[in-house]
């Protein structure tokens, strides 16, 4: 590529933190060392401008990054970390590209490119959200404290079209290319080459499950706190992200009884908080009837109406997950025991979120069984809580370079 | 069983709510026992929706009702692989999935009969010159039965000296039209055609070119939707006037109908309302919970029709949207419900890490 061509393809980026310099720098930046105490403190003070400003208060989403980013969070996550930090370096430009349909993911993923020590480019996502200009907003001020002037070249967030040529300059500049899904984005991204030594993380598709002990779940004085973790889990994002489940088990010795409760508990918030648009209610009753119609003793449980549909299954099926929906539609099974899952413990399975049930019985199944899938295990209602390992990837790792010295 | 030679000669529009509500529910009740006997798939559907079809059926409105989305992903029928006469497909864009329908000569007859007798109550009984707003070669391609040259074949029925207006490019073939108007000159005519393929290749190439033609003495029976005239902001009364601007025709009637249901078409009054034949129905159902809308509450649009015999495709629900505007007292004397469109259902913008770079279209 000759520089006149690079400038013609700069010229398309619209920047929303940096500019074409800014861009143009950063390979030639030092890293830092992952959790460097400049970038906690940067990170601490985007917080306190996140949490006091008023306008992000009705957006949990962004309430919630700003606590993730406090000192105190960020420091807990440094514990895992802290016998190898002083020998990793951050990798150096990481090109993040953040999917369309998740407001603050796209923060996250910057923020471990900055504590892993990178220097980042992020894609913004092409919708538009209030809630990713109130997190740039906070950014763009927090940068402008003398105090953090040095980590600005570390910064650039930008909006581009469907440009493949864009895709591939930033492709050839980076040092880590990571990006948030699906399967079709990965594919047509993977298109790019990267340089010889540039490393991709991806996080392709996938599908999760919750399993709720109904002995527990009968004995919890606060039912409605979990209906509304539950909610959190599924209805948030229609039901739609990879963390939301799409089976729920049900186990112990009460399940009729649990059920009844739960969905009803369930029912009272959804009823009031959520809305099913007629293509969702059509597009839920196609699922079920194909399911139905292509497996045996698939049996619909009667709802109050199309907010909530309920899916009894007879037999746990490989291809059950083909046959899964969103905006609220739940499949169920009655389990015995954890092994009767392996079946549907492909690689796809991402998050097991869990009520009542023994932790160690399920650490203990997957060492025994020790399927493709399932990468997190997490309490029913922290599903969707961001975490530096994701996926079953820690990013931390794999955004550094461990220097290793001998005697 | 069922007996169609009596049923279709009963005079389409001609039931009061009461007794069409008797009439569909006895045969679609029949219609479903059949297909839960003949269909193992939509015998597991009706279980998973816990449907007992040998239990007394108080109204067809209870029936459960098949997204109609399922004909493009299952091979649903109610007849052995030997007795398919002909399988219908929806018109999808390369690429797009399309609805399959199984026809034995019995139904693909009773759906002949039955569009006879509806479009007769419009255009009278006897056949007229036709003159057809498309090209031959939709038809010729015989291997897959696409919606449009199903409609065109299945309207060809009530037309002589059956003449395509336009060439295999989509281009006016104005010599054509006008040999065919001197000979037919001062006659009924019988104009049909595809509503956008009407106003694209008929009426913006006759205004372009400046030219009138006389269709005065035309009726025309279009169909298909409005989507993409929708998108270029032309009304139903505007698409109307426009034509009667530059052929003189007055009797437009639009219809709404679909592959899965052929035959049972809904067609336009003169008052510019959609009205169901006893041979089908239409209701309106709430997205919240399915139950029936009120007159002039807007809903999805289910359609039932008593003539799908070889594939279970007598209680669909569309993905349409539509209001129904009363029922037996539409001033054009027809009885029944009639009703209006208003397109496909609004795609909702669902939340969850799907892709990145949207579909692009």
């Amino acid at each position: 590529m000759n520089h006149k061509n690079n400038d013609d393809i700069l010229n398309e980026i619209k920047y929303a933190i940096g500019t074409n310099k800014t861009l143009e720098a950063m390979p030639t930046l030092k890293p830092f060392q992952p959790f460097d105490e400049e970038i906690i403190s940067y990170l601490n003070a985007l917080s306190k401008d996140i949490l006091k400003n008023k306008e992000a208060k009705v957006y949990p989403d962004v309430i919630t990054f700003g606590f993730w980013c406090r000192k105190a969070s960020i420091n807990i996550q440094k514990k895992a970390y802290e016998h190898t930090i002083h020998k990793r370096y951050g990798r150096g430009v990481a090109f993040h590209i953040a999917p369309s349909n998740v407001p603050v993911n796209f923060a996250y993923s910057m923020v471990a490119g900055l504590l892993a020590g990178n220097a980042n480019i992020v894609r913004l996502p092409s919708k538009d959200y209030q809630q990713v200009d109130l997190i740039l907003e906070s950014m763009e001020r927090t940068l402008k404290d003398p105090e953090y002037q040095a980590l600005r070249p570390h910064f650039c967030l930008i909006r581009y079209g469907h440009s493949e040529k864009i895709t591939e300059f930033l492709s050839a500049l980076c040092d880590t290319r990571i990006i948030w899904g699906g399967n079709q984005t990965i594919t047509a991204i993977r298109k790019a080459p990267l340089k010889p030594r540039a490393i991709e993380i991806n996080f392709a598709d996938r599908y999760s499950m919750a399993i709720i002990d109904s002995d527990q779940y009968l004995k919890a004085t606060n039912k409605e706190k979990i209906a509304r973790d539950f909610y959190n889990d599924t209805y948030l994002t229609d039901q739609n992200a990879c963390t939301s489940p799409r089976i729920i088990f049900w186990m112990g010795n009460n399940i009729n009884g649990a059920k009844e409760e739960f969905w009803q508990a369930l029912n009272t918030i959804v009823q009031d908080q959520y809305t099913v648009q007629g293509v969702q209610a059509v597009s839920k009753l196609a699922t079920l009837c194909k399911l139905g119609a292509t497996h045996e003793g698939i049996r619909r449980i009667q709802t109050k109406n199309n907010l909530i549909i309920r899916v009894a299954l007879e037999n746990i099926e490989k291809d059950l997950m083909d046959y899964r929906s969103n905006s609220g539609y739940f499949m169920e099974y009655n389990l015995e025991t954890l092994v009767e899952l392996l079946p549907l413990c492909q690689s796809q399975f991402q998050t097991l979120s869990y009520y009542g049930v023994d932790l160690k019985k399920i650490e203990n199944f997957i060492k025994e069984n020790r399927p493709q899938g399932i990468d997190r295990v997490v309490p029913m209602g922290t599903t969707m809580d961001f975490e530096l390992v994701w996926d079953g990837i820690d990013l931390i790792e794999r955004l550094t370079r461990f220097v290793k010295t001998n005697v | 069983m069922i007996d169609y030679n009596q049923i279709l000669n009963i005079p389409p529009y001609s039931y009061r709510k009461k007794e069409k509500e008797d009439f569909l529910t006895a045969i679609l009740g029949e219609l479903t026992k059949h297909h839960y006997q003949k269909s193992p798939l939509y015998k597991r559907m009706m279980d998973t929706l816990n449907f007992n079809p040998e239990a007394v059926i108080k109204s067809y409105q209870n029936i459960p009702f098949l997204p109609v989305s399922l004909f493009k992903e299952l091979d649903l029928k109610s007849i052995n692989d030997d007795e398919i006469f002909k399988t219908m497909t929806s018109s999808g864009t390369t690429g797009q999935a399309v609805s399959k329908i199984y026809l034995d000569k019995e139904t693909a007859s009773h759906q002949q009969k039955t569009l006879v007798k509806i479009v007769s109550n419009f255009t009278g009984s006897s056949r007229m010159p036709m003159l057809i707003i498309d090209c031959s070669s939709v038809i010729k391609n015989r291997a897959m039965f696409s919606a449009r040259g199903a409609g065109i074949l299945g309207f060809s029925i009530f037309g002589a000296n059956k003449t395509y207006a336009l060439d295999d490019d989509m281009n006016l073939n104005l010599e054509v039209i006008e040999a065919f108007l001197e000979k037919h000159q001062g006659k009924p005519i019988f104009v049909f055609g595809f509503t956008f393929m009407i106003w694209q290749h008929f009426y913006k190439e006759l205004k372009k070119q400046n030219i009138r033609i006389d269709l005065s003495q035309g009726i025309l029976i279009h169909g298909g939707g409005w989507k993409k005239l929708k998108n270029e902001a032309v009304s139903p009364q505007a698409f109307k006037e426009c034509l009667n601007d530059v052929c003189g025709i007055t009797k437009v009637h639009d219809y709404y109908g679909m592959v899965e249901q052929t035959g049972c078409i809904y067609m336009e009054c003169e008052e510019g309302h959609l009205h169901a034949s006893i041979f089908s129905d239409i209701i309106t159902r709430r997205p919240i919970d399915f139950t029936p809308c009120d007159i002039g509450e807007t809903g999805i649009i289910e359609v039932v029709s008593i003539l799908p015999k070889s594939y279970p495709g007598h209680i669909l629900l569309t993905e349409d949207e539509g209001v129904i505007l009363g029922e037996d007292d539409c001033p054009c004397g027809r009885l029944g419900k009639y009703f209006g469109i208003h397109g496909r259902l609004k795609n909702a913008e669902i939340r969850g890490c799907s892709d990145t770079y949207e579909s692009q279209k």
